[in-house]
C-alpha cells in the first residue's frame, strides 16, 4: 500500500493549482454574478492539454491516468465550481464514451478534436419525462430512413450544450421498448433541426450553461452510432460510472475551498476577545471538515485508481459520489456557519460555493439513485 | 548558442510569511518549495532565446536533493537539461560561496554565452549571485534587463529598466544578464513537460566533480555572516476614514493628509 502520488500526478496538481490561482479562482465571482461562460481559462486549458487529459495520446490527449484527471477536476472546482463542472462534462461525459465506444473513424473525427479543446462536448440524456428512469421514460426517437438516423423528441439539462460542437444523445431506435431499445448517437450541435433554449436559470454554477434543447428531423449518417445499436442504456451506465468520479471530484474541490476559506476566516474573526479559530465549537467544526474531506477526496482517488488498475469501479464510483457530494453539502453548510452573518453575504466565496455544490448530489445520478447503485453490488443483484 | 538558467528553490511567495527566523537559519522549511518566482522570468527567456537562437538550455541549482523539483519544474517548461549542485561542503555558503559554485558548474557544462539569472531570490533577497557569478566567470555582468534586443557576432544588446528610464546597452559575451519581471510572461508547463520531468534523471555534481577545494565554499568561505536573523515586527498601521461633504473636499483632505505624512 502506498498512498503517494506519482511524480505526474504531483506535477498535474502543481500546474493545475497554479492556472487555477491565476486565472480560474480571479474570476470565479464575476463568472457566477454574470453567468458568463469562462471562455478565458479554458483556452489555456486547451492549449496545455488538459482539456484531453485521459485520453490516450493517438486521439489528441494528453494520456494522463483518471486519477490524475479526478484531482484537475478537483483543484478547478478548487477555484471556480462552474468551470469545474464544464470541463468534468466535457471530459467525463463527452471524450470518455467516444473513447470507449467509439470506432477509430469516430474517435479520428469527434473524439480528437474534443480532446485538443479545438471544441466542447455533451451528453443528452434527460427529457421532461425521463431522469433517473432513463429505460422507460426516454422518448427521443431516432429512426433509421435510408443512410440516415432521423432524431425527433427534446432533451433537457445538457451542460455546455449550446456551447459544446458534439454531443452524445441517448435515442429510442426500437419503438417496442425493454432495455434493449436505446442508443447512443453521436451529432454535431450545427446539425440542422437543433435548437437549443436559453440557459436554464439555476441556483448556482451560473457559468455553466445548462439547456434544454428540442430537435427537429434531425439527420446525421448511420455511421453516427455510438457503439452497438440497443446498448444505448449500458453504454450511458457505463459513461455514468466515470463521469460520476468527476463530480466526486468536483465536491471534494468545492468543500475544501470552502474549508480554506472558512479556516482563514476563523484565525481572523475575533468574539470575546480572541479569534474564534480558539474557541472550541468552531474548532469541532474545522477538525470534522478537514476529516470529512480526506475520507471523501481518498474515496475519490479509489475509485479513480481501480478504473486505472481495469479493475470494477462502479460501486466505488457511486459510493465516491454519494459520500463526496453530501460530505461537501455539509462542508459548505459549517463554513457559512462558522463565517456567520458575512457567510450568507456574496461578499465572501462560501455562499457562492454552496450553491455550486448543491447540483453535485442531483446531476449524473442523485444521491437516491447512487445509494440503489451501491445496495444492488452490496446485496449481490448486479 | 549556448544558455544556462540558474535557479534557486525558494518558499512560496504565500508562504513567506509563515516561515520562522529558525527555519530560515537551519534551511529545514516546511512552507511549499517552488522554484523562486523570479527565476520563472529567467528559465522563461532562456526558452524564448533558445527559439530565437538555436541551442541548448541547462539549468542549474545549489540546493538538497528536494531542490530537484525546482530543476523538475524548469524541465516540465521546457529546459532539457538539468544539474544539481550538493555536498556537504556546500551547506552556509553566501552569495560569493554559491556564485564560486555555480561559476564552477558552468565551467564544467562547457563553453556558455549567456548565463540567466532571476533578479534576486524571494528569501535571501540579496541579489548578488548574478554579480559574483559574473565576476568568477569574468563574463560581462548586465542587471535589470527587461529585453533583450539581439545577440550575434560575440555580442549582446539588451534594454535595462533603470529608475530614470529604459538604456539600451550593448556588450560582449559572455554575459551574465540577471532579468526583471517585465520581460516576459513566464509559461505554463505543459503536460507533455511534466511527464518528462516526472522521468528525468537530474545528475548530483559534487565538490570533487567541480575541482573546488572546500576553503572556497561552505560556511568558513563565507564572507558575510549570520550573526543574527528575526522576523522584523509587524507594521503598525490604522485606518483613517476620510468623508467631507463633497467630493472634491473629501480629495482636498485626501491630498493635504498625503502631503502631510510626505506621500506626495
Amino acid at each position: 500500500m502506498d498512498f503517494r502520488l506519482t511524480e505526474e500526478q504531483e506535477g498535474i496538481r502543481r500546474l493545475v493549482r497554479d492556472l487555477v490561482e491565476r486565472e480560474v479562482k480571479p474570476l470565479a465571482a464575476h463568472t457566477d454574478e454574470t453567468g458568463e461562460f469562462p471562455w478565458g481559462p479554458l483556452r489555456t486549458m486547451a492549449k496545455l492539454g488538459l482539456l484531453g487529459l485521459n485520453i490516450p495520446e493517438e486521439y489528441g490527449g494528453a494520456g494522463a491516468d483518471h486519477v490524475s484527471a479526478a484531482i484537475m477536476i478537483e483543484e478547478i472546482g478548487r477555484g471556480c465550481g462552474s468551470t469545474g463542472l464544464i470541463v468534468a462534462a466535457h471530459l467525463g461525459l463527452a471524450c470518455g464514451p467516444l473513447n470507449r465506444f467509439g470506432t477509430e473513424e469516430q474517435k479520428r473525427r469527434f473524439l480528437v478534436p474534443l480532446a485538443r479543446g479545438e471544441g466542447l462536448g455533451c451528453l443528452g440524456l434527460t427529457e421532461p419525462g425521463a431522469g433517473s428512469d432513463l429505460a422507460g421514460g426516454v422518448r427521443t426517437f431516432a429512426e433509421k430512413r435510408g443512410d440516415s438516423w432521423v432524431i425527433n423528441g427534446s432533451k433537457m439539462w445538457l451542460t455546455n450544450g449550446a456551447e459544446a460542437k458534439t454531443a452524445i444523445l441517448l435515442c429510442r431506435t426500437d419503438k417496442a421498448g425493454g432495455s434493449r431499445s436505446l442508443s447512443q448517437i453521436i451529432v454535431p450541435t450545427d446539425t440542422p433541426g437543433i435548437t437549443f433554449g436559453k440557459p436554464e436559470r439555476k441556483m448556482g454554477l451560473h457559468g455553466s450553461h445548462t439547456y434544454a434543447v428540442s430537435l427537429e428531423n434531425v439527420t446525421v449518417p448511420l455511421e453516427n452510432l455510438l457503439g452497438r445499436e440497443g446498448f444505448g442504456l449500458h453504454q450511458t451506465l457505463e459513461t455514468l460510472d466515470g463521469g460520476r468520479i468527476g463530480i466526486a471530484a468536483l465536491s471534494v474541490g468545492l468543500a475544501q475551498a470552502a474549508f480554506e476559506a472558512a479556516v482563514a476566516y476563523a484565525k481572523e474573526r475575533k468574539t470575546f476577545g480572541k479569534a474564534i479559530a480558539e474557541h472550541q465549537a468552531i474548532q469541532e467544526k474545522i477538525a470534522n471538515m478537514a476529516t470529512a474531506i480526506e475520507a471523501a477526496r481518498w474515496l475519490v482517488y479509489r475509485a479513480a485508481w481501480a478504473r486505472d488498475q481495469g479493475l470494477p469501479y462502479t460501486r466505488l464510483a457511486a459510493q465516491a459520489k454519494l459520500f463526496a457530494t453530501e460530505m461537501a453539502e455539509k462542508v459548505c453548510y459549517d463554513a457559512i456557519q462558522i463565517h456567520g452573518g458575512y457567510g450568507y453575504s456574496r461578499e465572501y466565496p462560501v455562499e457562492r460555493i454552496y450553491r455550486d455544490n448543491r447540483l453535485m448530489a442531483i446531476g449524473e445520478g442523485t444521491s437516491e439513485i447512487q445509494r440503489i447503485v451501491i445496495a444492488r453490488a452490496v446485496l449481490g443483484e448486479r | 548558442m549556448n544558455f544556462v538558467v540558474c535557479v534557486k528553490q525558494t518558499p512560496d511567495t504565500a508562504e513567506l510569511p509563515k516561515i520562522s527566523a529558525a527555519e530560515a537559519v537551519s534551511g529545514d522549511i516546511k512552507a511549499t518549495l517552488v522554484l523562486n518566482p523570479w527565476d520563472e522570468f529567467a528559465v522563461e527567456e532562456a526558452l524564448l532565446l533558445q527559439d530565437r537562437f538555436g541551442g541548448d538550455v541547462t539549468v542549474m541549482t545549489v540546493g538538497p536533493q528536494r531542490a530537484t523539483e525546482a530543476l523538475k519544474d524548469a524541465i516540465a517548461r521546457g529546459v532539457q537539461k538539468a544539474v544539481l549542485l550538493d555536498d556537504p561542503a556546500f551547506a552556509g555558503s553566501d552569495a560569493w560561496g554559491t556564485a564560486a559554485i555555480l561559476a564552477a558548474a558552468i565551467r564544467k557544462n562547457g563553453p556558455v554565452d549567456v548565463v540567466l539569472t532571476g533578479k534576486m531570490s524571494v528569501d535571501g533577497n540579496s541579489g548578488l549571485v548574478a554579480p559574483g557569478l559574473a565576476r568568477k566567470l569574468g563574463a560581462t555582468l548586465l542587471t535589470q534587463v527587461v529585453k533583450i534586443v539581439d545577440i550575434s557576432g560575440g555580442r549582446i544588446t539588451v534594454e535595462r529598466q533603470l529608475e530614470e528610464g529604459r538604456e539600451t546597452v550593448t556588450a560582449t559575451l559572455p554575459a551574465v544578464v540577471s532579468v526583471s519581471k517585465e520581460i516576459n510572461e513566464p509559461r505554463y508547463p505543459s503536460f507533455m513537460g511534466i511527464r518528462k520531468a516526472a522521468k528525468a534523471v537530474i545528475p548530483t555534481w559534487k565538490l570533487s566533480d567541480l575541482g573546488l577545494s572546500p576553503s572556497e565554499v561552505g560556511a568558513a568561505a563565507a564572507k558575510a555572516q549570520w550573526t543574527d536573523v528575526r522576523k522584523p515586527p509587524a507594521r503598525a498601521s490604522q485606518v483613517v476614514m476620510i468623508k467631507e461633504a463633497t467630493v472634491e473636499a473629501t480629495a482636498a483632505k485626501l491630498a493635504d493628509l498625503l502631503m502631510a505624512e510626505k506621500v506626495i
